[in-house]
């Protein structure tokens, strides 16, 4: 009974013909597929025996089974009965202590090469492993060894993608990517929390196609890390007439404009949360008047911290941009074209910039974003991109950077206070990794002076 | 005495190692280990304070937004910022909406297969389910084929061949004692709990941006700002109303959540409170187990006031049992931590006792891997021991509830007696297992009950003209006292919640977290006396010691997180021996 399909369970719950088809033509616009694809995910749901799910968590703080638990329709009680097979989870599961590791074994054996691990939480490997122990054993073993008979691992949230909060600023523990622990070919739904929407979408695509959707060179599904949030981003029409939110609950605020200037991280963050939105659509942070965190991003906890400095470059002025588009490569000739144009001023700017920002620093700052540069540098503005010149209408002239696709991998800051000069990669257009910033040095008290893009931190 | 292990403890946040020895079919000794490590005060050195709120509220996201709060306001201390009204209401507006449903998903997801058995319900008779969820409460869904249906569904997940979260439990066992007609109520009823809080919590998504870690917080206040009302000036672009996602503080999106609240108002007292009860009634032995120090904390919680030390909806003090009339101060200045037992090293010697201000641990694992026993281990736990005054108190909502009764706090004291009278107990019997969860079901009432007023004096100080979100006036770095020191003291669902910040040079020098299960599931401090839970699981019947169901009942009722509790201000070139990962390299 239990494997006559997630169509059957559904109707069994209560579901009617017309929420199931809604919900296939949402996942369809979800996996940014045609709707006419909807009746073909309707056709793969139907028929699909509930999935085996091994859910393992790490150092983690529960939030992505907390955003599993608010899943939309399916909902999280209706995933638990009708739609996955929930083998292990130690969030959810009755069983504790030996009869909760008799479900695990029972698992790999019954469904070996069938399940799907999804691993929530970093993976310590410092101190031998002690830092996360299940069962008294370290929790990465355990990962290894679950993973290894799997049909596919998926890491969700930040910390399973790339070791997140506990590894932010190197962390004490060691904390691991499940990339890092098992090697491979994992799917990685980061974000912190992710949407939990994107986690069904990526198994519907399974159900449907009978392989995982296309991904970029960190795992991350292109159907919801292709986007840039900047290009979705209901704020954006206020960036390109220069109407921006100076301090928050000013009058722009108000009015809804763009956040970028008080450190919105939108402009070089992929994602589908502009689009797809939280709580079934209901708002997401920048609807909420908050910027972007950059919380899908590599070591976002330090590549796009100070999360109040805003972004030191001008997204590059190509509004369909997309990372996928990157990737293809189909932005090749405009990125050289931006190189050529850009790049010669794009390094003297950028050490301007950083001394600038480090004078603003001595200073200490203030106004309502103390981490503005200050505006001694009109010169060097380039007219190329109106759109940039535009975004700086609502103040006196700036530094404006012409930056191509490469813009979009960030230069690890100087850390140094010697070395004012920060190193320029003209990397490839298709890489999309930000190189997070040097974290600070040791804590030696004093305190060297200010250094690099964080001036307050230091 | 025979060696009993619980690892994992399930249904807890984070990763919770129980160890008991049993002789005579009873707990004579228990010890409680968190075994994860995350070091997130560490990551917070050196970083910018306006940010520290959200690395700290990934502290946990099951207390989703707790340690935000605890964090801006130990920051807004330390610099001295008051935050504007309308902040204060959506700040209480976020916690009461997270607590309302940490205590019902903490019942039925975590609590419930201590007490219910799932397998006994595939037997139970809809008609009589029916009858009796009809004798209950108003709660529309009780039809026969409601339950049929559920029933059926029920089968078909946890017979159907595959697995499940229900397979393997400890089902049969002597210890459960509903009619099959009760357990499948409670379990349909948890059932709906979660399709429930997944639309109560579109609360946070509003006022929040996202659920879990809600992101509007503000050093000074919180992002959300009310639409713009005025005029639109020449070459300017109008803000263009969504009526799919109306913003939070317009007057749809102050619908959206009043709809809400009165939702959860309705399922707390007519599916929540009365399934507690119904429970309690069927299980009046636990009033007498499970008591453990019987001395209860609470900060307080639900700021009425903008200050630093506000007046609170539920008080701040201490109580112990058996005087539970006479109320203490409860004061920032007695809180220590030891390291005694748990897994860090003290410069000034294990038995140190430090305030967390000046926290100085570093982790420093003693055991060997993999654990087998802790017999004969003097370190056994991530987990420091936090005490008042050197001794272990419970908090949590049982605490709260005892505190704001003996302060004659209306609405708790009116709630409270309500319950005891239906179930015919003392107030002694509040201090024991039992106790915790009849506590936790009449603060949620009395939350469910209070919550729909913030939101109405939200919208009464909206309509005054007063638009302030955040007060910036300590934005920026140049305006902050050097250094600046501040704490928090407030309350999660799971119990007292303090942070303590130290500001130098525009950056955080140390940064405490001391979590309501750092107290509650705190291991032996130096003097060698257990924590609350330790002391609670003393006494517990273990009828099957393979399956150890009534220390989970206890356990349980504590509601343990152990990824709040488990932190330490460590340093960079710790002792453990880790490195760090490529910081060398990003240098």
């Amino acid at each position: 009974m239990a494997d006559d399909g997630l169509y059957a369970a559904l109707m069994r719950r209560g579901m009617s013909r017309r929420s199931f088809l809604q919900f296939t033509t949402a996942m369809a616009a979800a996996l940014a597929l045609p709707a006419s694809y909807a009746p073909r995910i309707a056709r793969a749901v139907e028929g699909a025996p509930r999935l085996p799910v091994i859910w393992l968590r790490g150092q983690d703080c529960a939030g992505e089974t907390e955003a599993f638990l608010r899943a939309p329709e399916p909902s999280a009680a209706s995933l638990l009965l009708d739609v996955l097979s929930m083998e292990y989870h130690e969030s959810l599961m009755a069983p504790a202590g030996a009869a909760a590791e008799l479900s695990l074994t029972t698992a790999l054996e019954r469904s070996a090469g069938g399940y799907l691990v999804v691993v929530e939480g970093a993976i310590p490997t410092g101190a031998g492993g002690a830092f996360c122990l299940v069962g008294g054993r370290p929790f990465a073993d355990v990962v290894r060894e679950v993973a290894d008979g799997a049909l596919a691992t998926i890491a969700v949230g930040a910390c399973a993608f790339d070791g997140g909060v506990p590894g932010a600023g190197g962390g004490v523990t060691n904390a691991a990517s499940l990339r890092e622990v098992v090697g491979g070919h994992t799917i990685a739904l980061p974000g912190c929390p992710l949407n939990v929407e994107n986690l069904v979408a990526t198994i519907v695509h399974y159900l449907t196609f009978e392989e995982w959707p296309a991904r970029d060179m960190m795992g991350r599904p292109l159907f919801a890390y292709g986007p840039l949030i900047h290009n979705e981003c209901e704020r954006r029409p206020h960036f390109e007439f220069g109407e921006f939110v100076q301090a928050w609950g000013d009058e722009g605020a108000q009015k809804g404009w763009c956040l970028y200037k008080v450190g919105c991280k939108g402009p070089e963050t992929f994602g589908n949360c502009a689009s797809v939105r939280f709580g079934e659509g209901t708002s997401w942070p920048v609807r909420a008047g908050h910027g972007c965190i950059g919380c899908t991003m590599p070591d976002f906890w330090d590549a796009m911290s100070p999360f109040y400095l805003r972004l030191p470059s001008p997204v590059p002025p190509f509004p369909n941009l997309t990372v996928d588009m990157v990737g293809a490569g189909l932005v090749a000739g405009v990125g050289g074209l931006a190189v050529v144009h850009g790049m010669g001023m794009y390094v003297t700017q950028r050490r301007r910039r950083a001394a600038a920002r480090r004078e603003v620093a001595a200073r200490a700052g203030e106004g309502a974003v103390a981490v503005e540069p200050p505006v001694a540098v009109a010169a060097e503005v380039v007219a190329a991109p109106v759109a940039a010149d535009l975004t700086e209408a609502a103040e006196p002239a700036e530094a404006v950077e012409v930056t191509g696709p490469a813009a979009i991998t960030r230069e690890p800051e100087a850390a140094e206070p010697a070395e004012p000069a920060e190193a320029v990669e003209v990397t490839g257009p298709a890489v999309i990794t930000p190189v997070p910033e040097a974290p600070e040095p040791e804590a030696p008290e004093p305190p060297p002076a200010p250094a690099g893009d964080r001036p307050e931190v230091r | 005495m025979a060696r009993l292990t619980i690892d994992p403890v399930t249904r807890v946040g984070g990763h919770l190692r129980i160890e008991a020895d049993v002789a005579g079919g009873v707990v004579r000794e228990a010890w409680s280990s968190g075994t994860m490590f995350r070091g997130i005060e560490l990551v917070l050195r050196g970083r910018d304070p306006r940010d520290a709120w959200m690395f700290a509220e990934r502290i946990c996201g099951t207390c989703t937004g707790v340690h935000a709060l605890a964090s801006v306001r130990a920051v807004e201390r330390a610099l001295g910022v008051t935050v504007p009204t309308n902040a204060r209401l959506v700040r209480n507006l976020l916690a009461v909406t997270q607590a309302i449903r940490d205590h019902v998903v903490g019942f039925y997801l975590s609590q419930l297969p201590d007490w219910v058995d799932a397998r006994a319900a595939l037997t139970a008779d809809p008609a009589a389910t029916s009858s009796l969820a009809r004798s209950l409460s108003t709660w529309p869904q009780a039809s026969p084929e409601y339950f049929r249906g559920v029933r059926d569904r029920l089968a078909a997940t946890i017979e159907g061949g595959g697995g499940s979260p229900w397979a393997n439990g400890y089902w049969g066992h002597p210890a459960y004692r509903l009619s099959p007609e009760q357990d499948l109520l409670l379990l349909a009823h948890g059932l709906e709990a979660l399709d429930w809080q997944r639309r109560l919590m579109r609360i946070h998504v509003l006022m929040g941006g996202r659920d879990p870690h809600p992101q509007t917080y503000l050093v000074g206040g919180m992002s959300l700002v009310p639409d713009w009302g005025g005029p639109i000036g020449p070459g300017t672009h109008p803000p263009v109303p969504d009526r799919n996602a109306p913003s939070a503080l317009s007057d749809a999106g102050m619908s959206i959540a009043e709809d809400l609240l009165v939702d959860a108002r309705t399922f707390v007292d007519q599916v929540f409170a009365p399934d507690v009860m119904e429970l309690a009634r069927a299980y009046p032995d636990w009033a007498t187990l499970g008591a453990g120090v019987r001395r209860y904390l609470s900060y307080g919680m639900f700021a009425e006031d903008g200050s630093d030390d506000p007046v609170q909806f539920l008080p701040a003090g201490r109580v112990a049992a058996p005087e539970l009339a006479v109320v203490d101060t409860a004061d920032e200045a007695a809180i220590g931590e030891t390291a005694a037992h748990a897994w860090y090293e003290d410069p000034s010697g294990p038995d140190t006792m430090r305030r967390p201000v000046e926290g100085e641990t570093r982790p420093a694992f003693s055991g060997s891997l993999p654990i087998t026993s802790f017999e004969g281990a003097n370190h056994y736990s991530w987990i420091k021991a936090a005490r008042y005054n050197g001794v272990a108190m419970e908090v949590g909502p049982l605490a709260r509830m005892l505190v704001a009764y003996a302060q004659g706090q209306a609405d708790s004291t009116t709630a409270l007696s309500t319950a005891l009278t239906d179930l015919g107990m003392t107030a002694d019997g509040l201090t024991s297992t039992l106790g915790r969860i009849v506590a936790k079901a009449v603060e949620t009432q009395v939350l469910a009950r209070r919550a729909g007023s913030w939101l109405g004096e939200l919208r009464t100080n909206l309509a005054t003209g007063d638009l302030a979100v955040a007060d910036l006036t300590r934005w920026a770095p140049a305006s902050w006292p050097q250094p600046a020191e501040g704490w928090s003291l407030g309350e999660g669902p799971r119990g007292s919640v303090g942070h303590w910040v130290r500001i130098e040079d525009g950056v955080i020098r140390r940064y405490q977290v001391v979590d309501g299960t750092t107290w509650n599931a705190s291991p032996r401090d130096g003097s060698g006396s257990p924590g609350p839970m330790e002391a609670a699981l003393v006494g517990t019947p273990v009828s099957d010691p393979s399956q150890p169901l009534e220390i989970l009942r206890t356990v349980h009722a504590f509601n343990p997180c152990t990824a709040c509790a488990v932190h330490a201000l460590g340093r960079r070139d710790g002792t453990v021996g880790v490195h760090v990962r490529d910081l060398e390299a990003r240098r």
